[in-house]
């Protein structure tokens, strides 16, 4: 019998839709898979085996009624970031603050996914409020990299990247504020997609840092996380920021990509994302996918973008900033934890004490750094000038898009570190995220497709294509062609190189 | 004071010496940081976004009430807000 979990979410919606298989065995099959695996693994912080069948037997219902399945991905069943709320499902942003906390609506994004018979397995692990490039900052424990028990699967969206890789779901859904979609998806072979700022709602997606916060698709095909990005987007009149133009044609140009001919598109190696602090088999795997993008016809120019090398300590002043201010409403009166409520403690003293309880070592380092470099006489110095290097890092990107279609560099400079080997070093960590950062400071759509394993620990690398803003479909295109001489050239299916798990129950 | 944390003083030893690197290597912004540079908030320059002024349901009282750490009388129970201490000279609410 075919394993149910093997097969892609495009396989999956064809063999519903056409009732070869049910919603409830394949939402089922994953359920399964997810009580014999994770706790290894520790990808989900919450799992919803009720809701999750009673959506897929809906799916059932409404195909054997004859009803025309409500969208291309009904039936098949997502991991969602906990993150994002959902009505009567706990939501806790892998925060003690928000332990056991109800959320009393429903994100745009889960009420899309609801819409569309999606039925959602449960709530992915992550580190707390999106913050970190591990996992290990989530008050819940760390999730394990199923390539490599020992290792990180990445962050923030690690228990996202890590419930693909494991195949206890076809799909699920993160959020990259300066990477936590991407680098995930590189460090475990899988495939993690930004889309454009404004291109994906936030409305209930709890926030950390409102100006680079984005949504996305998290698959392990280029066409799967295509046909979840068309789900997920459009505009919202309930996000002020949401873009209000039609989705990018990401599924066309998936299947434009699978044709294999990449003639005419002008590909920008960025010069500045090489050299010290790269991993040798990173670099390696990288070379060869642009060899291989040349074999299909693309031509590759080098291009220098000068101010990407100062997009990480723009990053770090901006979004701790944005950080401190939204993180302001984990106030301990209205909803989440709260502590030391004796009576005779003042409001501020009990504020102080919740935060002190709820937050873990990250959040309060950025909280720290953000309160200080947007007070009065450091601000100039600080947020003021990191706003202006953002200005830098977009007109480099216009420069370089007037030359080239897309971009492409190393998702990340390294393969997936063991856990603990950067937990008391932030600054070791903030590197995880050197070349994702600068296409969430411009706003522009970025994604990362696996590009191959790094010879000398066999862990996956990921290739990092970036397009202008809105022209998402462009990188769709580019990865969908990678995707498939990649293949052809190793003989199968990256994602199949995973090892086995050891299955407990 | 601004971060409302009442971090302890064990881990005011670990974090000082973090933030002191992290806002050193930070502070490079300021080596291309030019005056005449205008600042970016925001990737997507929009402004006024306004949607039709219709009334849309909200959260009913019991909703917003159910994840309260505290709630007396149909409202959220807080600390007192105000300080023991009398208040400074010429700063009395009116």
């Amino acid at each position: 019998m075919t394993d149910l979990t093997r097969m892609t979410a495009a396989e999956l919606a064809a063999a519903i839709h056409s009732r070869q298989l049910s919603a409830v065995e394949v939402t089922t099959a994953h359920l399964d898979r997810i009580a014999a695996v994770d706790a290894e693994v520790h990808a989900f912080l919450h799992v919803d085996r009720p809701g999750a069948v009673a959506a897929a037997r809906a799916v059932d219902e409404s195909l054997a009624a004859g009803e025309a399945p409500a969208s291309a991905l009904a039936g098949v069943p997502l991991a969602l970031k906990d993150v994002f709320v959902t009505a009567g499902l706990p939501t806790t942003c892998g925060s003690r603050v928000l332990a056991g906390w109800l959320p009393p609506y429903d994100a745009t994004v889960t009420r899309r996914l609801r819409a569309a018979g999606v039925p959602i397995l449960g709530k992915t692990n992550m580190d707390e409020f999106a913050m970190g490039s591990s996992t290990e900052n989530s008050a819940f424990g760390p999730t394990r990299n199923p390539w490599d028990l020992t290792r990180i699967p990445g962050g923030s969206g690690g228990g996202s990247s890590a419930s693909l890789a494991a195949f206890m779901a076809p799909l699920a859904i993160g959020t990259d504020t300066g990477g936590s979609i991407r680098q995930p998806a590189a460090v475990t072979g899988t495939v993690g997609v930004k889309p454009t700022y404004g291109g994906v709602s936030r409305y209930g997606l709890v926030a950390f840092s409102s100006s680079l916060d984005q949504g996305g698709p998290c698959a392990r095909t280029v066409l799967d996380a295509a046909l979840l990005h068309e789900l997920i987007g459009g505009h919202d009149p309930l996000d002020s920021t949401s873009i209000d133009a039609p989705v990018p044609p990401v599924v066309a140009a998936a299947k434009l990509g699978a044709a294999g001919d990449l003639s005419g598109v002008r590909v920008g190696v960025v010069s500045e994302f090489s050299g010290e602090g790269y991993q040798a088999g990173v670099l390696a795997a990288f070379s060869a996918a642009v060899g291989l993008l040349r074999d299909l016809g693309a031509e590759i120019v080098e291009v220098s973008c000068p101010h990407f090398g100062y997009a990480l300590p723009a990053y770090y002043l901006i979004a701790p900033s944005e950080c401190s201010s939204n993180l302001a409403r984990f106030d301990g009166m209205r909803y989440g934890l709260r502590v030391g409520d004796d009576g005779a403690a003042g409001a501020e003293a009990v504020m102080a004490a919740t935060r002190e309880a709820g937050f873990g070592a990250e959040v309060k380092r950025r909280i720290m750094i953000g309160t200080y470099a947007l007070s009065s006489g450091y601000y100039d110095a600080y947020y003021g000038s990191a706003q202006k290097v953002r200005t830098l890092i977009t007109r480099d990107f216009a420069n370089a898009f007037a030359a080239v279609d897309v971009l492409v560099s190393p998702t990340t400079p390294t393969t997936a570190f063991r856990i603990g080997e950067r937990v008391d070093d932030p600054m070791a960590m903030y590197l995880a995220d050197l070349c994702t950062i600068p296409a969430n400071l411009a706003g522009n759509a970025a994604l990362s497709v696996p590009c191959g394993l790094a010879a000398e620990d066999g862990l996956p690398v990921g290739l990092q294509i970036m397009s202008p803003a809105l022209q998402d479909h462009r990188g769709y295109r580019v990865a969908a062609a990678f995707e498939l001489a990649r293949d052809r050239a190793d003989g199968g299916r990256l994602i199949d190189r995973v090892p086995a798990l050891e299955v407990t129950a | 004071m601004l971060a409302r944390l009442a971090v302890t003083d064990a881990e005011l030893d670990v974090f000082a010496s973090q933030l002191d690197v992290i806002l050193q290597s930070v502070a490079r912004v300021g080596e291309v940081a030019a005056d005449g540079i205008p600042p970016t908030s925001h990737s997507v320059p929009l402004t006024n976004v306004y949607r039709d002024d219709e009334v849309r349901p909200g959260l009913g009282q019991a909703q917003a009430l159910a994840a309260a750490p505290a709630a007396e009388g149909g409202r959220f129970r807080v600390p007192r807000i105000l300080d023991e201490e009398p208040l400074a000279g010429g700063e009395e609410p009116s």
